[in-house]
């Protein structure tokens, strides 16, 4: 009996000076080795919209409110998502000048799915628009169109891209915070950031002449140029056989669309 | 030299600790979705099984042997390695910022993960010497490594194949680690200890 009580005591002994001398190591390393964080960086963090997109260029929002505590040539207006409360937030809390960011929107700009669209071949194989692309430009006629395997919703950080039952992506207008996300994974690059109050925009994005693009798809911008012609404000500028159209003007000077009414082919639409 | 050769391989290969003793599994699936976070995590766990392996078979046969208290090696090895992994991300974390950043948050995950357990529990339970106790420790450490970046590399591939829908994601993994274990009974018997 007094043999176990004394092995019990000298269990309790040993645990006890294992767990003591552990304990203090670490309660020492703790004072001693303490890393130094501004809390400044917390606060920045929890003003970010945490939607981890990246849209900053940083791995995510931690990493990009450290940078912009800790960095002084980081601006505060990176956050795209944010828009302008979240860059003058960071501006106050950090004391940097904020320029003004221009809250932007995905556009789509192809209006033919791959559901009805003229094919050169039968596509089967990985449901992915990169990957699709990758064998001879992807199925589809026009080398240009959208492939609607739904990448951009797949990868887009805040659910704001559907694909409709025919295959277009159709963007969310209150969910999308214009990251931008969508506009590089898109091996089309169908996909346009504009500013949010655009009125007009182009639903294509051929830059075939004429009738290659008629022949490859029936609703495509042939690119006669005659929105350019037509336009009073001189918004619009013929590039590659596609209407660019300068949405700043549109948006400041023009209040009936003589582009959109002149159009043959109907491509200029309305941003709804 | 031979006899530490012959362990080094045999721990890596032969009784690969993941694919034939199947320790460490949650790490295993865990951190396994990609090859970057993969090879971050294959290194802590090298290093923090070989430094704790030594601490505790210091701990071993210097404070339980002598006191008759082998019975306790469990317990005392779990809170040994517990904050020794508490004090190496410290250190880190202080010495060696960009090292941290690499790696620092699997150490935390690391911290009472079974191989990092089962290692050193296995050298006192095979009356390893010191030295025997560090190549055995750092070939589990590397075979974990293997084990993991084999994986990771799989699973990368296999995300862009169409999977069966109850399948997706870890249910193919599980199917996927099943296949890699049964090859590497293949090796079996090839080193005998």
């Amino acid at each position: 009996m007094t043999a176990n009580i004394s092995i019990v005591l000298l269990i309790i002994l040993v645990m006890g000076c294992v767990g003591l001398f552990f304990g203090s190591v670490l309660a020492y390393a703790n004072k001693k080795l303490a890393v130094e964080l501004n809390p400044l960086i917390h606060i920045v963090e929890e003003v970010l919209p945490k939607g981890q997109c990246g849209a900053c260029g940083f791995a995510g929002c931690q990493a990009y409110a450290e940078a912009v505590v800790t960095d002084p040539t980081v601006p505060p207006n990176l956050c795209t998502p944010g828009k302008d409360p979240v860059a003058r937030r960071v501006s106050e809390l950090t004391g940097k000048k904020a320029k003004e960011v221009e809250p932007r929107i995905a556009y789509v700009k192809c209006n033919n799915p791959i559901a009805s669209a003229p094919k050169k071949f039968n596509y089967s194989g990985i449901d992915d628009c990169v990957a699709m692309s990758l064998l001879h430009t992807g199925p589809k006629s026009c080398q240009y169109g959208c492939l609607g395997q739904g990448t951009c919703a797949k990868h887009c950080p805040f659910d704001a891209i559907v694909m409709d039952d025919k295959g277009l992506p159709i963007i969310n207008k209150v969910r999308c915070t214009g990251c931008g996300k969508c506009e590089t994974i898109c091996p089309k690059k169908i996909i346009e950031l504009i500013p949010i109050n655009s009125k007009i925009n182009v639903a294509c994005n051929s830059k075939d002449r004429g009738q290659k693009a008629k022949h490859d798809c029936p609703v495509a911008c042939i690119g006669c140029g005659l929105c350019a012609k037509v336009c009073p404000h001189g918004a619009v500028k013929m590039v590659d056989n596609l209407p660019v159209i300068d949405k700043h003007i549109c948006i400041e000077l023009c209040s009936d669309p003589v582009c959109m009414a002149k159009c043959p082919t109907k491509t200029i639409k309305y941003v709804s | 030299m031979k006899e530490y050769l012959m362990l080094f391989i045999g721990t890596v290969i032969v009784n690969n600790f993941v694919l034939t003793r199947f320790l460490g599994l949650c790490i295993f699936f865990g951190v396994s979705k990609k090859l970057e976070a993969s090879i971050g995590m294959g290194m802590a766990v090298t290093s923090v099984i070989t430094l704790s392996s030594m601490l505790s078979w210091a701990v071993y046969n210097f404070i339980l042997t002598p006191l008759n208290l082998t019975f306790l090696t469990t317990i005392v090895f779990v809170l040994v390695i517990a904050s020794f992994v508490q004090l190496l991300e410290m250190v880190i974390r202080k010495l060696a910022p960009t090292l941290y950043k690499m790696w620092g948050i699997y150490l935390l995950l690391i911290a009472t993960n079974c191989v990092v357990l089962g290692v050193p529990l296995l050298n006192v339970e095979s009356n390893f010497s010191f030295g025997k106790s560090i190549v055995h420790a750092v070939g589990s450490g590397v075979g974990f490594a293997v084990a993991i970046i084999l994986m990771a590399s799989l699973r990368e591939k296999i995300r862009l194949a169409d999977v069966p829908k109850p399948l997706e994601g870890l249910g193919i993994a599980f199917i996927l680690a099943g296949l890699l274990s049964l090859s590497f009974f293949g090796f079996s018997g090839m080193i005998s200890l």
